[in-house]
């Protein structure tokens, strides 16, 4: 511990000196203001050199961007080190939920609830970096991921399939390509975990509990995973096992992303992220349908998982800078931008947006029709131990694989987040 | 007169000196500091302050910790049975046929059969789950051509043959260890002893058991505290292979998993660096009491045979 904390003292030494250093040189230069962003999307650094950043220069000649991303494992820490050192960059790019809401309490975030265009963006989108009470929002959204099925559309046409619109229709199309059985139906596996959860319980799952609403009635205690409408999305997931390849109980992701673009599988229950990836590797058409809807339900949900945003230091030595490109952030320019340089991270503004990607534009279609929700293991029940995230990757590989029951799953989930979370009492 | 205490020489203390500060700055230090760790806590809200054994309590009784907890002693020790059982014989058994005298090949046999050791095991870890991989790997394959395709299994993913299945990987990799030592200790052994035994009628199974395996008898021990030692700080092929979270529902978990997500935290799971530091306490304790024996009972009471 001691030479953690050394070290600390020497990285903060650094950067209270090269404080000192760069105001210094920022009066000796009389030219445009430098505003530095932070980021850890190292990946995305060329589309943000050569694509957005020179769209808003375009608009303000007099404002310097530069986009200087960290390393994904080493941003939280290094974010934290910079804002106590007092060296951090003007604006700062926010991980969803405690990470960021942590750094806006501790006051390194500014509020942005007076930008003007922040009426762009719904409740859902804001929901990641608002406070618990709902009345801060303290980062401008920027993209969420959507989940879906991705199909081979050359196998549907094959075998003359239509994309399926309810549940009973989507377990006729499986069983139409098992009986055919040159491919495996879908392409999912277990021996990770958090398929089973993510691509499966968190995909379907909104249309069982009507999305948001269902979501906040586990946060104020009103609903319990043991609910008929949790525990029906297992037994859902339960009825995908012979659909599977043989053997998928040591099937990881990188086998479930293959299978399906080489060919051998028919149906990806997909995230959005996974477009750019897909377009690139399979040689096939590919198309995409949301959550088929259980018999009796009318109106769709989505997941529609809010994933990176943008917030401003609140010691920003250029705030008026800072709030120019946050409020250009809520534009529909920026938008189309991000959402076309990064196919399959859709932007949160409710403007429309036009994407050159016919697969990305299918799954950002479904906004319009359906009703947008985010992962329910996220907002306040990820706090505590067992951990709400982790228990769900567990039992729903559990139950796909049929070990376990999908009312022993629930039960397990629900007495895991009872023993540390207290829905607030009325 | 009361002796004088004998001054050990300055430049004994001067050679120990370095290899000591460096040992005691990374190993000693970290290691009671760890352990110091363990006896400190968090509560609501509060700094950091003194609990005790609390943490440890906690461990072994908490209904939260404990489950996990005893569930990686248990599949510590079936880890550790399994080396003890498959590793170390097979060892044994493949040392003794290297050390018969006047084998062809043999410094490429102990090559092949060493040549795991040396392998990362990361590389380990993904070649066996490429090979045992129910839709690329060529094990399903090769039962079926040797007509026992019925007996294929995605065994790596079932909670009852994971960790099995991961034990004999580990096995395959580490027999070399064993091999070595053994075989070190066999062909150290003079041949004229060898040759009396069988002047005196005795056959090669009678004068192995009567003979050599006395002989290497010291080996036998270290062998056996070296596979404890290894087995109780296995952590890498198990994260190789099943992540941290160990699954199929925890099937593989083992202490070094265990404590991995506890200290470090794992996706949304924020890590607790006191609860982390009772289980590396625990794991030091666990392997203490293995090497304790080992050095102040089997090492004092082996009659080592001066040769």
């Amino acid at each position: 511990m001691a030479k953690v904390r050394s070290s600390f003292l020497l990285a903060t030494l650094c950067f209270v000196l090269a404080g000192f250093i760069v105001p210094v040189q920022q009066l000796s230069a009389q030219g445009p203001v430098s505003v530095t962003i932070e980021s850890w999307r190292n990946d995305d650094l060329p589309v943000w050199q050569d694509t957005i950043i020179p769209a808003f220069t375009k608009r303000y000649p007099n404002i310097k961007v530069v986009f200087g991303p960290t390393a994904p494992t080493e941003y939280n820490a290094a974010l934290n080190a910079k804002f106590s050192g007092g060296t951090a960059g003007d604006l700062i790019t926010c991980r969803p939920f405690d990470l960021s809401l942590g750094l806006f309490k501790q006051g390194f975030l500014a509020p942005v609830n007076d930008l003007p265009g922040m009426s762009n963006f719904g409740p859902v989108a804001k929901s990641a970096w608002i406070t618990d009470d709902g009345k801060t929002v303290f980062c401008v959204p920027m993209a969420s991921v959507i989940h879906g099925f991705i199909y081979n559309a050359d196998i549907f046409k094959q075998l003359g399939l239509t994309p399926p619109k309810t549940e009973s229709e989507f377990f006729q199309v499986l069983d139409k390509i098992k009986q055919d059985g040159r491919y495996a139906p879908l392409a999912l596996g277990t021996a990770d975990q958090w398929e089973a959860a993510t691509m499966g319980f968190q995909n379907i799952g909104p249309n069982y509990w009507k999305g948001e609403q269902g979501r906040l009635a586990l946060i104020t205690g009103r609903a319990k995973f043991t609910d008929p409408d949790y525990v029906a999305v297992w037994r859902t997931l339960a009825k995908w096992r012979p659909y599977l390849a043989s053997g998928f109980e040591a099937q990881k992701y990188p086998d479930s992303q293959n299978l399906f673009t080489l060919g051998k599988a028919a149906i990806y229950p997909a995230g959005s992220w996974e477009v750019a990836l897909f377009n690139r590797q399979a040689q096939f058409k590919m198309g995409a349908f949301p959550p088929p809807l259980p018999a009796g339900a009318s109106t769709c949900y989505i997941s529609d998982h809010t994933d990176i945003a943008m917030g401003m230091n609140a010691k920003t030595r250029h705030p008026e800078e800072a709030k120019k490109f946050l409020g250009w952030m809520t534009t529909s320019e920026f938008a189309s931008l991000y959402s076309n340089a990064l196919p399959g991270f859709f932007s949160l503004s409710n403007q429309k947006v036009t994407l050159q990607d016919p697969l990305a534009q299918t799954f950002l279609n479904w906004r319009s029709t359906c009703k947008s929700t985010i992962r329910n293991s996220y907002q306040i029940l990820s706090r505590g131990e067992p951990n709400l995230e982790n228990e769900l990757w567990r039992v729903s590989a559990g139950v796909i694989s049929g070990k376990l029951t999908p009312e022993e799953a629930a039960a397990q989930v629900q007495t895991g987040l009872a023993k540390w979370f207290k829905p607030p009492t009325k | 007169m009361r002796p004088r205490l004998r001054r050990v020489p300055l430049h004994i203390i001067v050679f120990i000196l370095p290899a000591a500060a460096i040992y005691t700055a990374f190993m000693i230090y970290p290691l009671f500091d760890s352990l110091r760790l363990s006896l400190h806590g968090n509560p609501e809200g509060g700094g950091v302050v003194f609990v005790g054994l609390q943490n440890y309590a906690r461990l072994v009784a908490d209904s939260l910790y404990a489950p996990r907890f005893w569930g990686a002693v248990r599949h510590n020790l079936i880890f550790f049975a399994i080396h003890m059982l498959v590793q170390n014989p097979v060892g044994l058994l493949l040392a003794a046929l290297l050390s018969a005298r006047r084998l062809p090949g043999l410094a490429v046999y102990r090559t092949l059969l060493f040549a795991p050791t040396v392998l990362s095991f990361v590389i380990v870890g993904f070649i066996w789950q490429l090979i045992l991989s129910p839709l690329w790997g060529i094990a399903g394959g090769l039962l079926r051509a040797a007509g026992l395709g019925a007996h294929f299994r995605p065994w790596l993913g079932l909670e009852g043959s994971a960790l099995v299945t991961l034990s004999l990987i580990s096995v395959w990799q580490f027999v070399g260890i064993p091999l070595m030592l053994f075989h070190a200790a066999l062909i150290g052994i003079p041949d004229d002893l060898l040759e009396a035994a069988r002047v005196d009628g005795a056959t090669g199974w009678r004068a192995f058991w009567g003979i050599e395996f006395p002989l290497i008898l010291p080996v036998v021990g270290l062998v056996a505290i070296l596979t404890y030692v290894g087995n109780f700080n296995a952590f890498d092929l198990i994260y190789t292979a099943q992540g941290a979270l160990a699954g199929p529902n925890f099937s593989t978990d083992i202490l070094g998993t265990f404590f991995y997500r506890t200290f470090f935290g794992f996706q949304l799971q924020l890590g607790n660096p006191f609860m982390g530091a009772t289980v590396a306490g625990v794991m030091f304790l666990l392997i203490l009491a293995g090497v304790l024996p080992y050095l102040f009972v089997w090492q004092r009471r082996i009659e080592v045979h001066e040769l």
